[in-house]
């Protein structure tokens, strides 16, 4: 990965129009006196991946619930594709190809993989569920992002590891043509091989044309699959960056005073 | 009786193994996909042993039961005894039935004992001469007070969000008041409608016996025959066809011996032979409610708001508008037991213990395999149980054992049950 290839002004990375599919313009989110988000200026890219970091409090959660849909922003606008978009409940934000991955997932135990996919939206045929179809779409959908640790797709969520929870859950909102996928900290309660492959998971998303907006405290993480890093301090954008001008001791600076004063090494290339 | 999911599930004894086995198939396909039969045993043995029995364990104890009280007693597995046995077990699989709707989301309905007496009570008095409603008028009114019922409870419970314990402990005094208002105390009104006292009494002829018989076992052989080869030729999960073969002659067996059974004359003055007509009424509701909890949206919400109802939230949707259905379809599942207990007894009284059903509900559906912590959980599940609890009541009674025992033994038989699921689940869970 060539990170100079992630510079918000690249063509090829901004689909065919020139705006971006995501622009959040001076978003600002009050709870009474407790002001969560402050002029929130921030473009998100298909085919790219953004990392959202950040300190307890800064505003990281609440940023990504006004996109979600969950809240609604008190100033500021959202465009969607150029256009203005109202989000005011989660359906709106799914309707416009939003899906957001929780830190609890949200899936059933008792329910097989297929049943987790298409809940809430399952197909139907002659007044009956049509498992066929549903079965066929999970299996081609968990095929495409090259989730092949499953055995089978009739496999009940409660037999997966932690990893392949994780993968049912991001199959799970890449199935409905989703745009803009958001994960909450996916790699949170996983180990060093299923964070492997819920990183490498995430990149094909981005190699795919989506956008993925990824939370996340691990340092980690964000320099292994991140193309760009967005860090809040107390609600307000401290720094946009491409992954090539910024190192963790960067990012953590940014995170906990607001400044950095180093200088990335050239040799740090973690690609 | 249309498509019927379900192999002839109250037939009894050792053709319950290859129903029961068969239905386990239909609606949870193996792990993987299996291409021969070997491959097909060792899949299921694999996941048999992972805990994830199905109906296994209930079978195997109504196996042992048959067994036993058949060497206690030679009259246990005569054919007049089988089919009085499924015609007193009918009321608590229906009872169980309605309450599997309650459990599987995780709550519990303690009212259906008495509910189920308010619809016998509404529909006796509404076909008493002095009322004079026809029969069908008066089943309807008393299924529909019973939905009505459950429609009150359930928006209780959901809109001012109480345990559904209590309101349903509520309804059960309550409705045990009621019932008491309208006999009068200690009161009783006969039933005198022949088609209402015909649903327990009367049968099928026994031409009639295996037609219905064929007609049901060949729609569920159809069925299953179509789904799973279309399965397989698109390449999904599914059984290989030697499978789906045995299960379809596993159920046609089944069917066969049920009516040879119920066609054996077990009259002692005058001829007496057919299927009960209660035992189709039995298999109509068990293929509804299996159709509607396995093949539709409503069925699948159900399930998932059992499993997580906050998953279930997110996905959109509507959790107070399933669970107020939910405790409906269970007042009204209790409604049809209730009709069936009067129509048994040939009226209704006040001395009906709606406390005692409704636990021996909770036990039938707990004994078949259905969780009480919500998500897990057939209408197959409800018709085994009753079974397996109107079997220890039968066998014992023709011993002369006294209620007391039976209460214990039934209690013992609901504790092993309870057991047996737990271990197999925390051996799968390591």
């Amino acid at each position: 990965m060539n990170p100079d290839a992630t510079v918000q002004s690249e063509p090829e990375r901004t689909s065919s129009s020139a705006s971006p599919l995501l622009r959040l313009e001076g978003i600002g989110k009050s709870f009474g006196n407790v002001h969560a988000l402050v002029d929130i200026d921030l473009d998100i890219l298909s085919g790219e991946v953004m990392a959202l970091t950040g300190d307890n409090g800064a505003g990281k959660s609440v940023l990504i619930k006004c996109i979600a849909g969950i809240h609604s922003p008190d100033t500021g606008r959202i465009l969607w594709e150029g256009t203005p978009a109202h989000l005011r409940s989660p359906r709106d934000s799914s309707a416009l190809g939003i899906e957001t991955v929780h830190q609890d997932l949200a899936l059933c135990d008792n329910l097989d993989i297929v049943q987790n996919m298409f809940l809430g939206r399952e197909k139907v045929r002659h007044h009956a569920l049509d498992e066929e179809d549903m079965e066929r779409a999970a299996g081609q959908t968990l095929g495409g992002l090259a989730v092949t640790t499953v055995r089978s797709v009739r496999q009940l969520v409660a037999s997966l590891s932690g990893g392949q929870r994780q993968s049912v859950a991001i199959a799970k909102a890449v199935l409905w043509n989703s745009k803009l996928v958001i994960m909450d900290e996916p790699t949170a309660a996983l180990g060093v091989a299923q964070t492997r492959m819920v990183l490498d998971l995430v990149r094909r998303l981005a190699d795919r044309g989506l956008a993925v907006l990824i939370v996340s405290h691990n340092m980690n993480d964000v320099f292994q699959v991140a193309d760009r890093i967005t860090v809040l301090r107390l609600g307000r954008l401290v720094a946009v960056r491409p992954r090539a001008e910024m190192d963790p001791q960067i990012a953590v600076d940014l995170m906990t005073t607001g400044v950095s004063t180093r200088t990335v090494k050239m040799a740090d290339d973690r690609g | 009786m249309t498509a019927v999911d379900e192999p002839e599930p109250a037939a009894v004894d050792h053709e319950l193994v290859e129903a029961a086995v068969a239905e386990t198939e239909v609606t949870e396909p193996p792990e993987a996909v299996a291409e021969t039969l070997r491959d097909y045993t060792r899949v299921v043995y694999v996941r048999i042993k992972s805990g994830d029995s199905g109906v296994l364990p209930v079978v195997g104890g109504l196996l042992l039961i048959s067994i036993l009280f058949q060497w206690l007693n030679p009259n246990f597995l005569t054919a007049g005894n089988i089919v009085n046995l499924l015609i007193q077990g009918a009321p608590y699989m229906l009872l169980a039935m309605g309450e599997i709707f309650a459990l599987l989301l995780g709550e519990i309905d303690l009212s259906i004992g008495f509910v189920s007496g308010i619809g016998g009570v509404v529909t006796a008095e509404l076909v008493k001469e002095s009322t004079g409603w026809p029969w069908w008028a008066a089943i309807l009114a008393g299924l529909v007070v019973c939905a009505l019922i459950g429609l009150l409870q359930g928006t209780i419970i959901t809109r001012f969000g109480l345990p559904s314990f209590v309101v349903t402990l509520a309804g059960l005094l309550g409705w045990q008041g009621v019932m008491l208002l309208i006999l009068g105390q200690g009161g009783s009104q006969p039933i005198n409608d022949d088609v209402i006292n015909n649903i327990t009494s009367g049968n099928l002829t026994p031409a009639g016996s295996w037609l219905a018989m064929i007609a049901i076992v060949a729609a569920f052989g159809a069925r299953t025959w179509f789904r799973e080869a279309r399965r397989r030729a698109s390449g999904l999960v599914a059984p290989p066809a030697v499978v789906t073969v045995i299960k379809i002659a596993a159920s046609a067996v089944a069917g066969i011996i049920l009516v040879i059974i119920c066609n054996t004359d077990r009259g002692r003055l005058v001829p007496i032979q057919g299927v009960p007509w209660v035992v189709l009424l039995v298999l109509a509701v068990l293929t509804a409610w299996t159709f509607l909890l396995g093949r539709t949206r409503f069925g699948r919400y159900v399930y998932a708001i059992g499993g997580n109802a906050e998953a279930a939230r997110r996905a959109g949707i509507n959790l107070s508008r399933i669970r107020t259905m939910c405790f409906m379809l269970s007042s009204f599942t209790a409604g049809i037991a209730g009709i069936v207990t009067a129509s048994r007894l040939r009226s209704v009284s006040t001395s009906l213990e709606g406390g005692t059903l409704v636990l021996y509900a909770v036990a039938a559906a707990v004994i078949g395999g259905t969780s009480l912590f919500g998500g897990r959980g057939k209408a197959i599940h409800a018709v085994l149980g009753g079974l397996v609890i109107a079997a220890i009541d039968n066998g014992m009674g023709l011993q002369g054992y006294s209620a007391a025992a039976k209460y214990v033994v039934t209690a013992l038989v609901l504790l092993a049950a309870v057991t047996i699921d737990a271990v197999a689940r925390r051996n799968a869970a390591r």
